[in-house]
């Protein structure tokens, strides 16, 4: 049976896996600042509040720590909820919250309490808007026992991977780019979902494999077209979901092509761009023909002057030039 | 302080609110025996001292209200109602403890009690508090869930915003500060200017009480119209309960470093279990063999509940990765 698609933006497909789910389950509650009226600071809650009103999707003040703990404690009790932290960096002042309670609680219960609620935020570099604006700790999340992580990179990961997590029975911090709010893709007219853990290889290639999240995706996309003209076939995968972790597909890209670049706008030391790295060691030793490579932001808090962020953040012409380094070695 | 209000308070009552007082007093001081012997792993904060607030709040609850407690929350979880067998072996981190022994004292949940949790982060349940509250009302269940925290949260970014939104939301939650004029070692007139716990509530646009939190009944009745106004849709309460532990912070702190030996004993003479004894004793209504018929049954019931835990078998090293998402 044929699929028809259509063209929509990242910001829409949140939007539609939000009604559709909405629409589903009806204990669904959505919290957040400027998520009623206003639709969302990027547009990316546009229509929900019109169709479900202010008992479901609920504007707050400037009170993370409080609307977060409301978020978890409700789901806790028997709504499904989602917190948007709108900036990945204001969840900074729910942490506790979601540290300590959303990801601990059904492990300490032994199972009997669970707590489905999605973390949502954007995150990384946009037009210069500055360091307490263009977080990228993604990576601090997935290394806590019991939080699954999402980031997609297109339309068609957001919408599929959002209704996922609107079904989990435990907490998810889904990670959206605010660089991509506006980026076009491919969705099916169709409902559909995406299960968690298994990563797309976007372009399959050769001679080095390229490990990329979120916004790094494209921006390595386009570098693989550079390099081919060079007669270098580079193979980008993206994982989608960082917990849990499809070790399997990046496993057998890296045994195929020899080599591995770990692509992330997130600082270097302790990042996922060095999880990449780990998984690499432990499985491939015997397959690599040369020591993998971390392409990542410089650890520097973003700056605010283009000239020192376009440094700062990995660029395509980066991309090029490790990647090529990497190959001739 | 505010006084009692006439309404009518049973010797039946009276009985019940004592039985479960002394419950929690034994179960507590068996717990402290078990730990000075080794037994317990882990950290206990025992409740010695408080149980009035405890019993005088649970003791107008329905069984499908929710609780949230503390790092001291034995004696909530007795008044909830949940067994003492599982809480002795949830501290004895034993495979039939209410959390299979993954939680032990500061991580007990028994939600079939209604029982949501103790807690090791001070303040963080709080805002848990109001959001199970949040859906109750969505629910439109009827429960009211209460939030039990100390002095030592209520400076803190989660008592605010907790109370913030459990205001203007119109949330069916009563708060009750159990204020024991310490936060471990700290006292609650150096750590703020107003000490006035109550006072906060006005703050937040809600109702405030200040309660003699050794007054079984004061409190029964103070935390029965919070229960009311909270199911009848009428938003949360704030309810301050003056109290004090006589025992250290946790066992292995004497609780004397920070505090005089006079001002303990001081304490000691206003045990909230010696003080109902004394008025069912005094109004002549119970005679003093059913006062010793309570203690060797409860007496019994803790024997039980010591054996069970004893008995049990601790969790295998196999569930270690068990019921993480």
């Amino acid at each position: 049976m044929r699929q028809s698609f259509r063209e929509i933006r990242y910001v829409d497909a949140g939007v539609e896996a939000l009604q559709e789910e909405m629409r589903r389950d009806e204990t669904i509650l959505y919290i957040g600042q400027g998520i009623g009226p206003r639709g969302g600071n990027f547009r990316h809650t546009r229509g929900l509040w019109s169709e479900f009103g202010d008992d479901r999707v609920r504007d707050t003040g400037i009170c993370e720590l409080g609307a977060t703990g409301v978020g978890i404690g409700a789901a806790m009790a028997g709504s499904r909820v989602v917190v948007d932290e709108v900036f990945l960096d204001f969840a900074l002042e729910a942490m506790s919250q979601i540290i300590q309670q959303a990801a601990t609680i059904s492990y300490l219960s032994n199972g009997k309490i669970k707590v489905p609620v999605v973390i949502r935020s954007a995150m990384g570099a946009i037009r210069n808007a500055g360091a307490h604006h263009s977080h990228t700790f993604y990576s601090w999340f997935a290394s806590t026992p019991g939080l699954k992580v999402i980031l997609p990179a297109t339309p068609y990961d957001v919408k599929g991977l959002l209704k996922t997590a609107l079904r989990e029975q435990g907490p998810v911090i889904f990670v959206e780019h605010k660089a991509l709010y506006y980026s076009k893709g491919l969705v099916p007219e169709a409902e559909y979902e995406i299960p968690l853990g298994q990563a797309q290889i976007c372009r399959e290639g050769k001679d080095v494999t390229v490990v990329a999240t979120s916004r790094m995706v494209n921006l390595a996309l386009e570098a693989a077209s550079i390099l081919e003209k060079d007669g270098i076939y580079t193979e980008v995968v993206d994982p989608r979901t960082i917990v849990p972790l499809d070790t399997e597909t990046i496993v057998a890209s890296v045994r195929k092509t020899g080599r591995v670049v770990a692509v992330d706008e997130a600082p270097p030391l302790c990042g996922f761009a060095s999880e990449i790295v780990a998984i690499a060691c432990e499985n491939c030793l015997n397959d690599l023909v040369s020591p993998p490579r971390r392409i990542c932001s410089l650890p520097v808090p973003n700056p605010f002057s283009p000239v020192l962020e376009n440094v700062m953040i990995p660029s395509v012409d980066r991309m090029v030039g490790e990647i090529r380094s990497v190959v001739k070695s | 302080m505010r006084t009692v209000t006439n309404r009518t308070i049973t010797t039946e009552l009276l009985l019940s609110l004592y039985r479960k007082m002394l419950e929690i007093r034994m179960f507590e001081l068996k717990v402290q025996e078990l730990y000075r012997l080794g037994l317990l792993p882990g950290f206990i904060h025992l409740y010695v001292g408080e149980e009035a607030i405890a019993v005088g709040v649970c003791s107008n609850l329905k069984a499908e209200d929710l609780v949230f407690s503390t790092h001291r929350g034995q004696g909530h979880a007795l008044a909830k109602g949940v067994p003492p067998r599982l809480v002795l072996a949830e501290l004895w981190g034993k495979a039939t403890g209410c959390s299979g022994g993954h939680g032990g004292g500061m991580h007990l949940y028994a939600p079939e009690y209604g029982f949501m949790g103790t807690n090791g982060v001070v303040g963080d349940s709080i805002p848990l508090a109001t959001g199970a509250a949040l859906s109750a009302k969505m629910r439109r269940s009827e429960q009211v869930v209460v939030s039990f925290f100390g002095d030592g949260a209520v400076n803190s970014g989660s008592f605010h915003e907790a109370l913030t939104l459990g205001a203007v939301w119109g949330l069916p939650v009563v708060y009750v500060c159990e204020n024991n004029l310490y936060a471990v070692e700290m006292a609650f007139h150096r750590a703020t200017k107003n000490t006035s716990v109550q006072s906060r509530a006005a703050a937040y646009g809600m109702p405030g009480f200040e309660i003699d939190g050794n007054d079984v009944v004061a409190v029964h009745q103070a935390a029965s119209e919070a229960v009311d106004r909270a199911r009848s849709g009428n938003g949360p309460t704030l309810i301050e309960c003056k109290t004090y532990r006589t025992l250290g912070h946790h066992e292995g702190d004497p609780g004397t470093d920070y505090r005089t030996k006079e001002e303990v004993e001081i304490w000691k003479q206003r045990c909230p279990i010696k003080a109902m004894r004394e008025q069912l004793l005094e109004e002549g209504t119970v005679p003093q063999d059913s006062l010793k018929n309570i203690e060797k049954e409860i007496y019994s019931w803790l024997e039980e509940a010591v054996a069970f835990a004893r008995s049990s078998p601790p969790p295998s090293p196999t569930t270690v990765l068990d019921h993480l998402f």
